[in-house]
């Protein structure tokens, strides 16, 4: 399926001092794809979406974005960063600054647009994630759903040419995760290329074209979700996937 | 008690000395404080080591030491200014070494998610800092900042000390001229008393206005 590889991750290894959080990780990721990495908690998936944008740093191994490999600090890793969006499970939205400006703020400094046109595209942005009417509030006057809405929206006005999700619905209040994993969906229907951390299993056999099984710090299967839900090969994943399912 | 009417324009004298050496140190301190606290959360270790040293040295000199290291070292290697200039220079650089560890422990208040956010969108380190966290570290400081500037304020008596004109001096020349020891310092505690209050009045102000909404 990958024809055309977005993000490239070649022999990647992590440490926390002596817990080797990541090991030998291979993952490709091709332009348009949906990957859904699961695995139990602890198991390295956060970690190694971090390591795409390379909020984590990463002891050995390559991590490459659309053919570039990510420098390691300074001006050249933040043009970089700037092509792929990421969500956090906590939403990280700027306290001090309205929902209208936590859109707008890095569309100005960082794309140098004006200010005129990055509000009308932070307005347009807002809209399609339903939140048009909320534009001048500050992100604690809104719920949960409502503030992982803009944060997407904050992420979508760089024009990424990837999103990361970091277990966007894992601190949402259960009737709130549905107004999230919709918006997702749409981006998946419309071609965005995401990796998508996540206990979804919904969205993963729904959206995903191709699901990550991860347990400590290995990949262990990389298979459609068709295959992985129905008949996952390696006895990890039955184990993961029996406790999960079942209720 | 009419130590201080005869003696208006001496007591006046000092006390622009000493809100003079406060202005201007203060200004000082807050500069280096900033760059300081940018410093020791750069992401270059070299950055980190040179502020670390900075607040470590200038912490832990006594700050009369420090005035006599400014005041008779620097002329040593041909730095010759006015006494008034080496008063600031040693009060900013020692005080910024605590206005550096205010801003860096409201720095700490701020989620790291903010920063990570950020970063995440493209923003440089200075941006990060800059446009997400300091405005919000700001709130969390402007207590600790505000006492280290009082605590400024009266470290500037030291300055009396080497010939440089300030309130706490007039007391040599007055008790020269005779006049009761006791009087004279309590006109000079008031006047140290007008300078610190102006600077918590302006810092309540600060929190009234940008202070964190509880």
């Amino acid at each position: 399926m990958a024809v055309d590889p977005l993000i490239e991750l070649r022999d990647v290894n992590k440490y926390y001092g002596d817990l080797h959080v990541l090991r030998d990780i291979d993952l490709t990721v091709g332009k348009g794809e949906v990957v859904v990495i699961v695995g139990p908690s602890g198991s390295g998936k956060s970690t190694l979406c971090r390591t795409i944008n390379r909020l984590e740093t990463v002891e050995s191994g390559t991590v490459a974005l659309d053919g570039r490999p990510l420098p390691e600090e300074g001006r050249a890793l933040a043009r970089l960063r700037a092509e792929v969006g990421m969500v956090f499970q906590s939403f990280n939205l700027f306290a001090h600054r309205t929902v209208l400006q936590n859109v707008s703020l890095a569309q100005v400094k960082v794309r140098g647009r004006k200010k005129g046109e990055a509000e009308r595209r932070s307005r347009e942005l807002l809209d399609r994630v339903g939140l048009a009417a909320h534009a001048d509030k500050y992100p604690a006057q809104l719920s949960g759903g409502q503030q992982q809405r803009v944060a997407i929206a904050r992420a979508l006005a760089m024009d990424p040419k990837a999103l990361l999700f970091d277990e966007p619905t894992s601190a949402l209040d259960p009737e709130m995760i549905n107004e999230v994993l919709e918006v997702m969906r749409q981006l998946a229907r419309e071609g965005m290329t995401m990796v998508v951390v996540t206990h979804e299993m919904g969205f993963a056999r729904s959206a995903a074209h191709r699901v990550v099984f991860m347990a400590d710090g290995r990949i262990v299967e990389d298979r459609t979700p068709e295959e992985f839900f129905t008949n996952p090969h390696s006895d990890r994943a039955k184990d993961f996937l029996s406790k999960i399912l079942k209720h | 008690m009419n130590v201080l009417t005869d003696n208006l324009p001496l007591f006046g004298e000092g006390f622009l000395g000493t809100v003079e050496l406060t202005v201007y140190s203060s200004l000082l301190a807050l500069a280096l404080g900033f760059l300081m606290a940018s410093f020791r959360v750069a992401p270059v270790a070299s950055l980190r080591a040179v502020g670390t040293v900075w607040v470590a040295v200038l912490r832990n000199t006594p700050l009369t030491l420090l005035f006599f290291a400014v005041l008779l070292g620097l002329p040593r290697f041909g730095l010759v200014l006015p006494f008034k200039v080496f008063a600031v220079l040693a009060l900013g650089c020692y005080t910024s070494a605590f206005i550096c560890e205010a801003l860096r422990s409201g720095i700490n208040t701020v989620p790291r998610g903010q920063g990570e956010a950020a970063r995440s969108l493209g923003m440089t380190f200075g941006q990060t800092l800059t446009l997400v966290v300091l405005p919000q570290a700001f709130r969390s400081v402007i207590p600790p900042v505000g006492s280290t500037l009082i605590a400024l304020a009266k470290n500037s008596a030291i300055a009396g000390a080497f010939s440089v004109t300030e309130l706490l001096g007039t007391y040599k020349t007055l008790g020269e001229l005779g006049y009761d020891v006791v009087w004279t310092f309590v006109w000079i505690a008031l006047g140290y008393l007008v300078v610190t209050l102006a600077i918590s009045a302006l810092f309540t102000a600060l929190e009234r206005t940008w202070g964190v909404a509880r």
